[in-house]
């Protein structure tokens, strides 16, 4: 029941064209027509690359970051830390709805319109990340802090070195929620990019879709709904167990 | 002595450039919406300071409120359906069940797949005359529906294909909160002889109550991002029944660059989200 339509659409993208309007489930031929017009019309190739260095950037970005803040909101001791951890939890409660237009209007001023910057820069670090590493070091026991300290190690070289390598399950876990979070965005690339040199996959098939480009053939739109749904796929038969555990988690820590 | 001083930076160096994110994108952000609020403007001109008039043109304004409503649609069909489908089947595959995994699996699946592809399989689904739901009926002898093109359908079609999407997470959610019910209190129940609704409600209902919370809290919040699938599916049509607010708020600030009066509407709307979100928690903290 879940699988269904997407199944159809796989096969649907693979039939020929005057079979689409009887099909139900499987054509009776194979064939890449729609494959290769969908080539032939919009820049796949491209736009797949655009999502996977935008996504990647950021989440390396968010992994480095947060894992920064989170080690020094849990580990470390300062004053302000704890009106620091207030502020950032109640940003985490502000709807993105107020803040969309006014960030365009930076991206604006500063000439980032159609750049990868507009793209990852706002997204390079985010709260939901502070919370899960912060959580996550404050299991960690401070034997192990202390015995690198007192082996002269500086705080960075803890968090990267020594603390990273032990904690892959939450870095896993922010990796991949990142990571999905930034593939699917489509709204932000919509607003910021104008360029097709520039756009992500999942504004390129959208644009694709709505606009006439298409012109109406259900199989090419297939085939690129398709492509886009196809690496998080691939990721997923992977990374099955640790998709479910990151998002499920999201939701028990509300 | 030197220790001790360089103890002292690192905390802050750590810190920081998430700080100088965070007031960048966000509060700089917050603050000069609400300054916004009070000038025209289409970042090519010069801003225009008028006052109040972005206040006045929003009570009067019947299609944002439309955009609304059509959210609460939404949101009214969305959640109640999304709680009964995924505790029903979390209920289901709580008992052991052959092929867990592969189920698990696949109910997951739409939630982590972008809802691009999710909405044009399922425009291709809802369409009148050549789309496979209406095919399935006219099999069945029965007649078409207007999935997608009557005003009065539109919306609720795309809360049953929300809920389908997203219902897998939901269901791991409520697995989770059944699953911290310790089998013998079941068992004492039937064997006082307590039906099974009765077992429901007095042993299920209170160990899920706070999963229930979070359900509504994340499918409401989800409901008021809403803007792709009617972006992609009907473009907020028919005659605007589904014109999200969000998508509303869009063509405002990038088909028409309102900009000040796209950022009031923002501000408001992301107020109406904050407060909801707070009266839910007040009333659902009362069960």
């Amino acid at each position: 029941m879940f699988l269904y339509p997407f199944i159809w659409m796989l096969s649907a993208s693979l039939a020929p064209e005057n079979e689409l309007s009887d099909l139900v489930l499987f054509p009776t031929h194979f064939t890449l027509s729609s494959y290769i017009q969908m080539l032939a019309k919009i820049p796949v190739g491209r736009a797949l690359f655009n999502s996977l260095f935008v996504s990647v950037s950021v989440t390396a970005g968010v992994l480095i970051f947060s894992s920064m803040v989170g080690y020094a909101l849990s580990r470390l001791y300062f004053r302000g830390r704890e009106l620091i951890f207030y502020i950032i939890l109640f940003t985490m409660t502000l709807p993105f709805q107020i803040t969309l237009i006014p960030q365009y209007i930076l991206i604006v001023k500063f000439g980032w319109v159609d750049t990868y910057l507009a793209l990852i820069i706002p997204y390079f670090m985010n709260a939901l990340g502070i919370l899960i590493f912060r959580q996550h070091f404050k299991t960690i026991p401070q034997d192990l802090i202390d015995a690198a300290r007192i082996d002269g190690c500086g705080e960075m070289y803890i968090l990267f070195r020594i603390l990273w390598p032990i904690s892959i399950p939450a870095l896993l876990t922010v990796a991949i929620l990142t990571f999905m979070g930034s593939w699917n965005e489509v709204l932000w690339p919509l607003i910021v990019i104008r360029s097709e040199q520039l756009m992500t996959m999942p504004q390129t098939v959208t644009l694709f879709a709505v606009g006439g480009r298409a012109e109406a053939q259900l199989g090419v739109k297939l085939a690129a709904a398709t492509m886009l749904a196809i690496p998080i796929l691939v990721a997923y038969i992977f990374f099955q167990r640790y998709f479910i555990q990151s998002m499920a988690s999201t939701g028990l820590k509300e | 002595m030197k220790q001790q001083h360089t103890i002292k930076i690192i905390p802050y160096l750590m810190v920081s450039p998430y700080l100088v994110h965070l007031c960048l994108f966000v509060l700089f952000p917050v603050f000069f919406s609400l300054f916004l609020m009070f000038f025209r403007w289409n970042i090519i001109s010069p801003m225009e300071y008028i006052g109040l008039q972005n206040f006045y043109k929003l009570f009067q304004d019947r299609l944002f409120f439309r955009s609304l409503g059509n959210t609460l649609v939404f949101l009214l069909i969305h959640i109640p359906l999304q709680i009964l489908i995924a505790l029903l089947l979390a209920e289901l595959l709580n008992q052991k069940i052959k092929f867990r995994s592969f189920l698990r699996a696949s109910y997951f699946l739409p939630v982590i797949i972008s809802g691009v592809v999710v909405t044009i399989v399922w425009w291709q689904l809802y369409g009148y005359d050549t789309g496979l739901l209406n095919r399935i009926l006219v099999k069945l002898n029965l007649p078409k529906m207007g999935w997608l093109i009557s005003p009065g359908m539109a919306m609720p079609s795309i809360a049953i294909m929300a809920t389908w999407k997203n219902v897998g997470l939901y269901v791991v959610l409520f697995l989770v909160g059944l699953q911290t019910v310790p089998g013998q209190y079941y068992e004492a129940a039937e064997i006082d002889g307590a039906s099974h609704w009765q077992q429901f409600r007095y042993i299920t209902l209170p160990a899920i109550n706070p999963t229930i919370f979070m359900v509504v809290i994340l499918s409401t919040i989800g409901g008021f991002s809403l803007f792709i699938e009617p972006y992609i599916m009907t473009g907020g049509g028919p005659l605007n029944s589904t014109m999200s607010a969000v998508l509303y708020i869009y063509k405002q600030a990038f088909t028409y660059y309102h900009m000040g009066y796209a950022a009031t509407l923002g501000f408001f709307f992301a107020v109406i989200i904050m407060l909801v979100v707070i009266i839910q928690r007040k009333l659902i903290e009362k069960d």
